[in-house]
C-alpha cells in the first residue's frame, strides 16, 4: 500500500482494478510493472555502507533535556554543578580581585560597603550566598555517601534528596539570620 | 373455550422466552473516551523537513491498556506510515523503548494515562540519531556493549571438562544485572551519556561490564577493570541516577557503576 503511494502508482493500480476494459487493463498492468522495474536498483552489499553513511549525515538528533521529565535525580545534579560553579567563580573572582587591587577588596572596605547597604539588599544578598553554599555542601556529603555505595536505591536517592533540600532551606534561614 | 383441546406447550416457546435474556448478553457500548497522542515524526525520505509532533486522537475504550496498543492502533487505523520498533509486547525484548511523557520506558509496559483532557507526548529515546519517527540508531550503543566483551573469558576449563561451578553466594552477585535486556532506556536517560556518548560507555554497558567483573567464573577480571581505568569510559558517571530511575526492568545500573568505582579505587 505504502510503496505504491510513494511511487505514485496508487491511481494506475486502482484504475486497473476497477476498469471494465480488459485490453486497457493489461496495458496498464504492463506500464505499472515496467515503472516498478525501473524503480528498483540492484546494488552490491558493499554499497550499503555508502547509503547508510549518506543517511547518517542527514539524521536529526532526538530532543533530550528539553523534553525529559524534571526529576529530583538530574535537577539536583545540575543544581549541584551550577552552585559549585557559581561558588568557585565567586571565590576565585574575589581572590584575584584582591590580588589585583588589595586596597579596594580588603575586609575593611568590604565590611564598610556592606554596612552602607539597605537591610533588604543585605538579607537578599545573604540568602543568595547562603542558599547555594548550603545546598552544595550538603549535596557534597550526599555524593560522598554514594561513593561509599550507601543510599544507592531509588528510595535512598529520594530520601537523601529531600533531606538535602530541607537541610539547605533550614541552613539558609539560619545563615541569613546570623 | 373448553372445547379446545389443551395443547402441549410448543417447544419453540422456550426459545422465545430466552430471547430477552439473550439480548442482555450483547456488549454494552462503552462511552467514547478520546485521548490525544502527540508523536515525534521525521521521515528520512524528506530529510530537509524538520521533525514535528503529529497529533492523533483515538478512543481509549476501543484500545488496549498500554501505550504500545495505542501506537499499533494508530498505525493500523489512522496512519500506516508511523514507524516504531516492537516485538514481544511483554517487556522482554526491549524493542519498544521510547520516551513517553518525558520518561524513557518500554511502550509495552507503560500504561496509558486515562485522565481526561491530558495528552501524551511520545518521542524517540533522547539524544540519539533518528532513523525514522520513533526508531533511534543504536549502532553506537551495541558497539559499546561489544567492546566490554560480554562473554565468559576463562582459558582454564574445569578438569572434568564440564561446566564452571559457582557457589550460590557468587551466583547471587549477578542478580539484578543479568536481567538487563539492553533496551537503552537508561543510557539514553543519562545526561553524561548525552554529552559524551562517543567515549563514555553509559549505564547499560557499564552494568554489563560489572556483571562480568563480578562473575566468579571469569578469570579476566583485572583486564576488564584495566580498560575502564581512564577518564572517559567510566568516570563520566556523576551519580545522577536517571538510569536507575528510568529502568523499566527495575534494575540499578547506578549501583553497579558505584561498585566498579569503589573496586577500582581499592586497587
Amino acid at each position: 500500500m505504502m510503496s505504491t503511494r510513494a511511487l505514485g502508482l496508487g491511481s494506475p493500480l486502482r484504475k486497473t482494478l476497477f476498469s471494465q476494459r480488459t485490453a486497457l487493463n493489461q496495458s496498464l498492468v504492463r506500464t505499472t510493472l515496467a515503472k516498478r522495474a525501473v524503480q528498483t536498483e540492484s546494488l552490491p552489499p558493499s554499497a550499503s555502507n555508502k547509503i547508510l553513511n549518506q543517511q547518517r549525515l542527514l539524521r536529526p538528533s532526538s530532543p533530550h533535556f528539553t523534553i525529559y521529565q524534571p526529576q529530583l535525580t538530574w535537577i539536583a545534579s545540575i543544581a549541584n554543578r551550577a552552585t559549585g560553579g557559581a561558588l568557585s567563580a565567586l571565590l576565585y573572582g574575589f581572590s584575584i580581585a584582591y590580588l589585583v587591587a588589595p586596597g579596594t577588596f580588603d575586609s575593611v572596605h568590604v565590611v564598610e560597603f556592606v554596612a552602607g547597604l539597605p537591610d533588604a539588599v543585605k538579607y537578599a544578598g545573604k540568602a543568595l550566598l547562603a542558599a547555594p553554599f548550603m545546598f552544595h555542601s550538603l549535596n557534597g556529603v550526599r555524593h560522598l555517601a554514594w561513593d561509599m555505595t550507601k543510599f544507592m536505591s531509588i528510595k535512598g536517592v529520594y530520601q537523601t534528596g529531600y533531606a538535602v533540600l530541607a537541610g539547605s532551606a533550614i541552613g539558609t534561614i539560619a545563615l541569613v539570620l546570623m | 373455550m373448553s372445547l379446545l383441546p389443551r395443547l402441549p406447550v410448543p417447544r419453540f416457546s422456550r426459545h422465545f422466552a430466552s430471547s430477552a435474556a439473550r439480548a442482555l448478553a450483547t456488549p454494552v457500548q462503552k462511552p467514547v473516551l478520546n485521548k490525544e497522542f502527540k508523536i515525534y515524526r521525521w521521515n528520512p525520505d524528506e530529510p530537509a523537513k524538520k521533525p514535528t509532533l503529529q497529533s492523533y486522537t483515538i478512543d481509549l475504550n476501543q484500545t488496549g491498556p498500554m501505550i504500545l496498543d495505542a501506537l499499533i492502533k494508530i498505525k493500523n487505523e489512522i496512519d500506516p506510515t508511523l514507524t516504531f520498533r516492537r516485538s514481544c509486547r511483554e517487556g522482554i525484548c526491549g524493542s519498544c523503548a521510547m520516551n513517553i511523557d518525558g520518561q524513557n520506558t518500554l511502550a509495552c509496559l507503560c500504561r496509558i494515562d486515562r485522565k481526561e483532557g491530558k495528552d501524551s507526548k511520545i518521542y524517540p529515546l533522547p539524544h540519539m540519531y533518528v532513523v525514522k519517527d520513533l526508531v533511534p540508531d543504536l549502532t553506537q550503543f551495541y558497539k559499546q556493549y561489544k567492546s566490554i566483551k560480554p562473554y565468559l573469558q576463562n582459558p582454564n576449563p574445569p578438569a572434568d571438562g564440564k561446566e564452571f561451578l559457582q557457589s550460590p553466594e557468587d551466583r547471587k552477585k549477578l542478580d539484578g544485572m543479568y536481567e538487563c535486556i539492553l533496551c537503552a532506556c537508561c543510557s539514553t536517560s543519562c545526561p553524561s551519556y548525552w554529552w559524551n556518548q562517543d567515549e563514555y560507555l553509559g549505564p547499560a554497558t557499564l552494568m554489563q561490564a560489572y556483571r562480568w567483573i563480578a562473575d566468579s567464573r571469569d578469570s579476566h577480571t583485572a583486564e576488564r577493570r584495566e580498560v575502564l581505568q581512564n577518564e572517559m569510559s567510566l568516570y563520566r558517571c556523576h551519580t545522577i541516577f536517571n538510569c536507575t530511575r528510568t529502568c523499566p526492568k527495575g534494575l540499578n545500573p547506578a549501583q553497579a557503576i558505584a561498585k566498579i568505582k569503589i573496586e577500582l579505587a581499592a586497587e
